[in-house]
């Protein structure tokens, strides 16, 4: 592990060395000192830890009825005569209408040790079966739809600072957008141990004064007036940041940390990779309080479900599992909570191998310092919509306004803007 | 009536560079200047209609020299059609494949290569054309069936997929002019294709079955008839919404800030008026006083700009590692991120900016500067002939961070030998620092 217990260095001047060396070598002191994003996350690191919200996204819709499947109602074999799951399995213990996949195992296992709150139901009035409208007003926190700026990045103007790009990251190819600050800055980062930079044909002091360099640009242009210029601009200046913080994880492009847990293998994707990375960088005392990714496979299963929707639950859930677990084995799982998602459930009544778009849908708040009891009920399936969905008994505003306001100590109207007026279940305990 | 404003200022290299990037993927060396002599008119009528789509060059090649085989190897696709943007005599009508791959975003997670492929090439052929055209082949076209479950949409099990996204984001807009009850009749109307799979040849035998189509009456935007897929598409297409829908959004591909009002409706009505041809909005909006706005800056698609760093260097496609690399730019073509396509508001991020640092590696790796050339030790000319590598202009602020960084690195040499190769280290860096700086990254 790359932390800096035993090196004796303290964690700020440990990141130092590794973002400053070669300036100092080579008496770089003279170009403008010691790059501010790099200092910033230095600096925050320096403070005490705070708590963490991991934000994973089922991307398309995930069948809620799959995942949690009403096997004690009555109608549930006549809705999807060739998509329901047999009885027998898992019964989810607050609801014995309900059973667990079994793909979903781990979280079942969880749930027992009393990590997992469940919301069987949740979404909103008046739901928009778009994938792109329902996941915007997710990202965003509000049913606006015209915002910006997600509801975590709203949060980090509050609680961020404005030269710690890695208070928000999405561990992932891109930015999450639910990240999206007004103010401070966030990052994205594919791979921890993988965030070099190498300039061919140059090396000693004029490759070494290069890297900083790229980031000094992107400062000199940050604040420009044109956004497409001010976001390459903010874009450079962070990633001098957070290459000089990760520089620790990684040599060559491989790993020089190790998981404390055991995440499953997948040759095609990275999810449990990301995880096992993120928990790292936490273990490593890190600056984070924000990170958001995006769990395995497409979950718009309006085709092809049972097999699909079983792929993807197993890697996810299996990988959800791992990363709790070494969490725990960090001695951080404390600290951290893991919010998973989808933008909407799926029609009560298949359309044959599959489903199409529906309302409310399933989320998972997963910790040891969640509640661990379920918020809303399973609404049955008697009493559907006009459009044949199920009815939400939880609003993904109340759920954001109580992980503001009990995890991070922020005020909701100040993030939420009405969306905190929604009634607030209890999850942080 | 308003009409469409035409750019009224100097059109000279800038504005032609300008032109290239947007419209195309950058200017060859000394393409700006060339196109610059011609005038605004001439110089977009040469986009707008041109006289080859022959590609010009060497072949694509892969690193072991062996021609590519997009059809069965990773990312060679991908190698593929970046070559065709490298080579092509008729950017337009790749940029516009691009942008109609983007707005009909299809992925070969739902459809085998060969499939993507053959949707390209129609895409290719109705690049300029008209949209009403280009919508009835796509939803006919085998990858999108297989993408959006066009073949699993029949009379007995009605699969709602494609009928939402064709009004959703390929003709209206979301939650405009359309309900959910539309989305369900339109279904109706689109059922009927089918096809049949097998091990060897996967799926195949794409057609339309009476048999497998809903003959009933439908009700769609308040309209009764026995609607079939054609008439779903035209019940969209000559929606009263959506002209407004296409204006905007083939807009944004070209200008950040949306059309004024005058402007849009200007385009409307042409559009109508030209039976839904696109060349029209085209050459009007790539004439557009907003176009060459130095204050109305966009972010380069990582393909473009890829394709673009190729053209400006001279160099083909001789590696497929410009399939991961755009892939951790963002943009890996014929695996578009979901049926809306790119996000072209956010290309760049912590994560994407690395990316392009990469690109620009893959390029400067190959053109170092010999160790014999002798480099002028002066900061100002070796930020000079970095930014002439690339073939760009750079602002005043980019100019003076990167002359402080060559200073400082020219500062740093004490020994004679040091004195002798740090310019050159030095100028390498530049090159890589010019590609990565915003003044490079957008257009």
């Amino acid at each position: 592990m790359p932390t800096p217990a035993g090196t004796g260095l303290s964690r700020r001047s440990f990141l130092l060395q590794s973002a400053g060396l070669a300036l100092a070598v080579y008496g770089a002191g003279r170009l403008s000192g010691l790059p501010a994003f790099e200092e910033g996350i230095a600096r925050a690191q320096s403070g005490r830890a705070g708590t963490v919200l991991v934000n994973v996204f089922l991307d398309g819709g995930a069948d809620s009825m799959s995942i949690l499947a009403p096997t004690g109602d009555p109608r549930y074999r006549k809705l999807r005569p060739n998509l329901a799951l047999p009885g027998g399995g898992r019964v989810f213990a607050e609801d014995h209408r309900l059973t667990w996949h079994p793909a979903a195992a781990p979280l079942a296992t969880l749930h027992g040790e009393g990590k997992v709150t469940v919301l069987p139901a949740v979404g909103y009035d008046h739901p928009d079966q778009s994938h792109f409208v329902s996941r915007h007003f997710w990202e965003v926190g509000t049913l606006d739809p015209g915002l910006r700026t997600g509801w975590l990045g709203r949060l980090l103007d509050r609680i961020g600072t404005a030269d710690n790009p890695l208070q928000g990251v999405s561990m992932g190819g891109s930015l999450g957008p639910s990240l999206a600050a007004a103010r401070v800055p966030v990052a994205a980062v594919d791979a921890p141990e993988d965030f070099g930079f190498w300039a061919p044909g140059s090396w000693g002091p004029p490759g070494d004064l290069a890297i900083p360099a790229f980031a000094d640009v992107g400062r000199a242009l940050a604040g420009a007036r044109d956004p497409a210029v001010a976001q390459a601009a903010r874009a450079a200046a962070f990633a001098g940041g957070v290459r000089a913080a990760l520089a620790p994880f990684g040599k060559d492009g491989e790993p020089t940390y190790t998981p404390r847990a055991a995440y499953p293998a997948s040759s095609k994707e990275r999810f449990p990779k990301r995880l096992a990375g993120l928990a790292a960088m936490l273990g490593a005392g890190l600056p984070i309080r924000c990170a958001t990714l995006s769990a395995p496979g497409a979950w718009d299963t309006h085709a092809d479900q049972a097999s699909t929707l079983t792929e993807n639950l197993t890697l996810t859930a299996s990988s959800l599992y791992a990363f709790q677990r070494d969490l725990e084995a960090r001695g951080i799982a404390d600290r951290v909570l893991t919010l998973v998602w989808s933008e909407f459930g799926r029609r009560a009544e298949e359309n044959g191998s599959g489903t199409d778009h529906g309302a409310a849908g399933i989320g998972f708040v997963i910790g040891t310092r969640t509640t661990g009891r379920m918020v809303g009920e399973f609404p049955g399936l008697a009493t559907l919509d006009d459009h044949g969905n199920l009815r939400a008994t939880s609003d993904f505003r109340g759920l954001y306004a109580s992980l503001t306001a009990d995890w991070f100590g922020v005020d909701p109207a100040g993030v939420l803007g009405g969306g905190a007026s929604v009634a607030r279940p209890k999850v942080v305990r | 009536m308003s009409r469409v404003p035409r750019y009224r200022g100097h059109f000279g290299p800038d504005e032609a560079r300008r032109l290239l990037w947007r419209a195309g993927f950058g200017p060859k060396p000394g393409q700006a200047e060339k196109l610059a002599k011609r005038g605004l008119d001439a110089a977009v009528h040469s986009l707008t209609h041109p006289r080859s789509q022959r590609l010009k060059g060497p072949k694509p090649r892969d690193e072991d020299g062996r021609p590519l085989a997009p059809r069965d190897a990773w990312s060679h696709d991908h190698c593929w059609w970046l070559d065709r943007m490298v080579r092509t005599q008729a950017p337009l009508v790749e940029r516009m494949t691009l942008v109609w791959h983007d707005w009909f975003a299809t992925s070969k997670d739902s459809a085998p290569t060969a499939l993507m492929l053959r949707q390209n090439a129609m895409l290719r052929r109705h690049a300029l054309g008209s949209f009403e055209q280009l919508a009835l082949a796509v939803s006919r076209d085998p990858a999108m069936l297989l993408w959006l479950n066009g073949t699993d949409n029949n009379k007995w099990d009605v699969n709602e997929n494609y009928a939402r996204e064709l009004m959703e984001l390929f003709t209206l807009g979301a939650g405009r002019g359309y309900t959910e009850r539309d989305v369900r009749e339109l279904a109706r109307a689109l059922t009927g294709w089918r096809n049949d799979w097998s091990e060897g040849r996967g799926p195949h035998d794409f057609r339309f079955d009476r048999e497998f189509h809903d003959r009933g009456v439908k009700r769609v935007h308040g309209r009764r008839g026995r609607f079939d897929w054609r008439d779903a598409v035209r019940l969209n297409v000559r929606h009263r919404k959506h002209p407004s829908f296409l204006v905007n959004k083939l807009w944004g591909y070209f200008i950040p800030t949306p059309p004024p009002r005058g402007t849009a409706r200007a385009l409307e009505r042409m559009y109508i008026a030209h039976d839904r041809k696109v060349r029209p909005l085209l050459d009007a909006i790539l004439r557009h006083p907003h176009l060459y706005d130095p204050g109305r800056r966009m972010v380069k698609p990582p393909v473009v700009q890829a394709a673009g760093m190729l053209r400006a260097v001279g160099r083909g496609i001789d590696t497929t590692a410009w399939g991961w690399l755009c892939d951790q730019a963002g943009q890996l073509l014929f695996i578009p991120p979901n049926v809306s396509g790119w996000d072209d508001s956010r290309w760049l991020d912590t994560a994407t900016f690395r990316a392009r640092w990469q690109m620009a590696t893959e390029i400067c790796s190959t053109a170092q500067i010999d160790d014999d050339v002798k480099v002028s030790g002066k900061a100002d000319v070796l930020v000079t002939r970095a930014a002439r590598f690339w073939h760009t202009p750079l602002s005043r602020t980019t100019r003076q961070a990167l002359e402080r960084y060559a200073a400082g690195a020219l500062r740093s040499a004490n020994a004679d030998w040091e004195r002798e190769t740090y310019p050159r280290l030095t100028e390498n860096a530049l090159r890589m620092l010019v590609a990565v700086s915003p003044d490079y990254l957008t257009s």
